[in-house]
C-alpha cells in the first residue's frame, strides 16, 4: 500500500488518504467491489438476456467500486483523483438510476447495486460516495484532526 | 448450510463485531482477543465450506449453484483481509475494520441460506 506522505520531499498536498478512517473506506469499498463484481459476473453469465440493461449497469458499478478501491488505496495525487471521479460518478449513478427505477419500474426488470437507491444494500450505496468525497474533502487540505 | 453451525457463526460474528466496535469507542487498535475471535469464526466458516462442498458432492444442489459457490468463496476471504487491513492500521480504525468485516459475515451467511433453499 502506497503512502501519500512519503511524496519524497514535495510539498505534501494534504493528509494521506489511505491511512486512519481511509483504511476503514478502503475496506467497504473492497466488499462493494468484490459483490458488486460478483454478482454482475454471475448476471451476465446465467441470465444476460433476461435485463442486458441491468447487468451491464451492474457491471459498471462493479468497474466504478474497484477503480474507487484502488484510487483509496493507492494514495497520493492520482489516487486522490480516481477516487474523486469514481465516488463523483457513483453519487451520479445511484441518484440516477435510483431516481428512474422508482419512476419508471419497467427500465430495470431486475434489480441492480443502484436500483432504489441502493435499498437492496441497506442505502449503502448511496451513504458511501457522499461519505467518500467528504474524506477526500477533509484530507484535501493540511491536517488540522 | 447447517443451521446449527451457521447460527454459531452469525452470533460468533455479531460478538466480536460488539466487542470490536467497543475496542474503536476505546480508542484502542486491534489486540490479541480480535485476532482468536477473527480466527475462530474463520475456522468455523473453513468447517461450514467443507460441509457444503461434502452435500454438494454427495448429490445436494443450491437453488442458485454460481451464487452459492461465490458466497462460499467469499466468506473464507473476509476475515483475512479484514485482518490484514486491520493490522496494518495500528490505530482505533483497524478495530474499527474488524467490526466491519465481522458484520459482513451475518449477511453473507444469511444470502448463502436464501440462495441454498431458495
Amino acid at each position: 500500500v502506497g503512502d501519500g506522505r512519503q511524496s519524497g520531499g514535495k510539498v505534501a498536498e494534504g493528509r494521506a488518504i489511505n491511512a486512519g478512517p481511509g483504511r476503514v473506506l478502503i475496506a467497504v469499498y473492497a466488499i462493494f467491489a468484490l459483490s458488486a463484481t460478483a454478482r454482475a459476473g454471475v448476471q451476465i453469465a446465467t441470465k444476460f438476456s433476461d435485463a442486458p440493461v441491468a447487468y451491464l449497469l451492474s457491471a459498471l458499478a462493479a468497474v466504478i467500486y474497484v477503480l474507487a478501491t484502488v484510487g483509496l488505496a493507492r494514495g497520493g495525487r492520482a489516487g486522490r483523483r480516481i477516487a474523486v471521479v469514481c465516488c463523483t460518478v457513483e453519487l451520479v449513478g445511484v441518484l440516477t438510476v435510483g431516481t428512474v427505477s422508482v419512476l419508471v419500474r419497467s427500465v430495470f426488470p431486475d434489480d441492480t447495486v443502484w436500483s432504489y437507491y441502493g435499498r437492496g444494500y441497506g442505502f449503502v450505496p448511496l451513504v458511501l460516495p457522499v461519505l467518500g468525497l467528504y474524506w477526500l474533502w477533509r484530507t484535501a487540505r493540511p491536517a488540522v484532526a | 448450510v447447517t443451521d446449527g453451525l451457521a447460527n454459531g457463526i452469525v452470533i460468533g460474528s455479531l460478538v466480536l463485531a460488539a466487542w470490536a466496535l467497543l475496542t474503536t469507542a476505546l480508542d484502542r487498535p486491534v489486540g490479541r482477543t480480535h485476532l482468536v475471535g477473527l480466527g475462530l469464526i474463520e475456522l468455523a466458516l473453513v468447517v461450514q465450506v467443507v460441509v457444503a462442498v461434502v452435500k454438494m458432492a454427495s448429490g445436494e444442489r443450491a437453488e442458485e449453484m454460481a451464487t452459492f459457490i461465490g458466497y462460499l468463496i467469499a466468506s473464507l476471504l473476509v476475515l483475512p483481509v479484514g485482518a490484514a487491513l486491520a493490522l496494518i492500521e495500528r490505530s482505533r480504525w483497524g478495530s474499527a475494520i474488524v467490526a466491519l468485516a465481522s458484520l459482513v459475515i451475518p449477511v453473507v451467511i444469511v444470502r448463502m441460506r436464501q440462495v441454498w433453499g431458495g
